[in-house]
């Protein structure tokens, strides 16, 4: 996936060089000034997710969620899936222990959820873009969406399996 | 000089505390460093790239063919396209914000904005193969199937909520960028 884009920003550039040194010139100094502007919120974000990674790893979310069922169970996933804002390449092994350590499709579902579309610890960069108010309400909103997905989630599951 | 600080301040304020809590708990001070080393890597890797890319959509496509596209008018085929650019991102939530600002600067609508981030949270392309192998597809097409009309309806209840003002004021703010 990195090798796409790296090769298709790469064509492009070149491209771009070709048709008009100018207008190339312009286009990196925006990029780096677009950079360097949120650079300070993003450092940030990457200390605060650091914090919470280390905090909440694989056995500690398990602990919490894995065990329990029921709607303590899903509000904790939520709640722990709200907080940061976890790379796929650990969510998803996390979701997979946390099936087999028996929690229900719902939990998963409501923790991955919360996982992709609530990050309270990315919230400098996106008030920064956004504003406070709408990064409250998008936030608040999707956190509110994940409880119909688990709720679709676990329904449709206990059909087809 | 001192604006520099005070644009680092937050950063700096917070890397103090962790600096604090290491001293007090050196295995999570190290678990800590470990993992923004790892993260740092990741945003070296994916940020590059995509605000190269955003500098280039800045310089050479003109506001008119994005608003062709994406803005005012653009009806279905706009948030088509909103959830296919936001799908087939790469990176972390924080790399859709900046695009979504010079997507606003084009005159990109705010629905579709709202749907091209948050397709880049749920719906990444590589992200859903992940998923498909680690819970499986049933798991997988069923968040899929729902989550796309729930980007849909939450990026247009998140425009009623917000005041006109408002999101002037945001689009104010992207251009001024």
């Amino acid at each position: 996936m990195n090798l796409i884009l790296y090769s298709a920003t790469a064509l492009l550039l070149m491209l771009s060089f070709l048709k008009d040194k100018e207008k190339t010139k312009n286009a990196l100094k925006k990029a780096w000034k677009a950079f360097e502007n949120i650079l300070p919120q993003f450092l940030v974000v990457i200390l605060l997710v650091s914090l919470l990674l280390s905090v909440l790893d694989r056995e500690t979310i398990v602990k919490i969620i894995g065990k329990e069922s029921g709607l303590t169970g899903i509000v904790l996933a939520a709640v722990v899936g709200s907080i940061t804002l976890i790379p796929g390449f650990i969510a998803f092994p996390t979701a997979a222990l946390l099936l087999e350590g028996g929690a229900g499709y719902m939990q998963i579902g409501v923790f991955i959820s919360t996982l992709m579309m609530v990050g309270v610890a990315t919230l400098p960069v996106e008030i920064q873009y956004f504003g406070k108010r709408l990064a409250r309400y998008r936030n608040t909103l999707a956190f509110i969406f994940s409880f119909i997905v688990a709720y679709v989630i676990g329904k449709v599951l206990e059909v087809v399996l | 000089m001192t604006a520099m600080v005070k644009r680092y301040s937050s950063f700096l304020l917070v890397l103090v505390m962790l600096g604090g809590i290491s001293l007090f708990n050196q295995e999570l001070g190290k678990g800590v460093f470990d993992i923004t080393i790892m993260q740092l890597k990741e945003m070296l890797l994916v940020i590059p790239p995509i605000f190269v890319l955003l500098g280039l959509l800045d310089v050479w496509v003109p506001k008119q063919t994005m608003v062709k596209f994406m803005g005012k008018g653009s009806g279905l085929k706009g948030i088509l396209l909103s959830l296919l650019i936001g799908s087939a991102a790469a990176g972390p939530l924080y790399g859709a914000f900046p695009v979504a600002a010079v997507f606003m600067k084009k005159g990109v609508t705010f629905p579709n904005i709202l749907i091209f981030i948050g397709a880049w949270s749920t719906t990444k392309i590589p992200m859903i193969l992940f998923e498909f192998s680690a819970l499986g597809a049933p798991f997988a097409l069923t968040r899929l199937l729902i989550d796309i009309p729930g980007i849909i309806i939450i990026a247009f209840l998140l425009q009623k909520l917000m005041g006109r003002d408002e999101i002037e004021a945001i689009y104010e703010k992207a251009r001024a960028q």
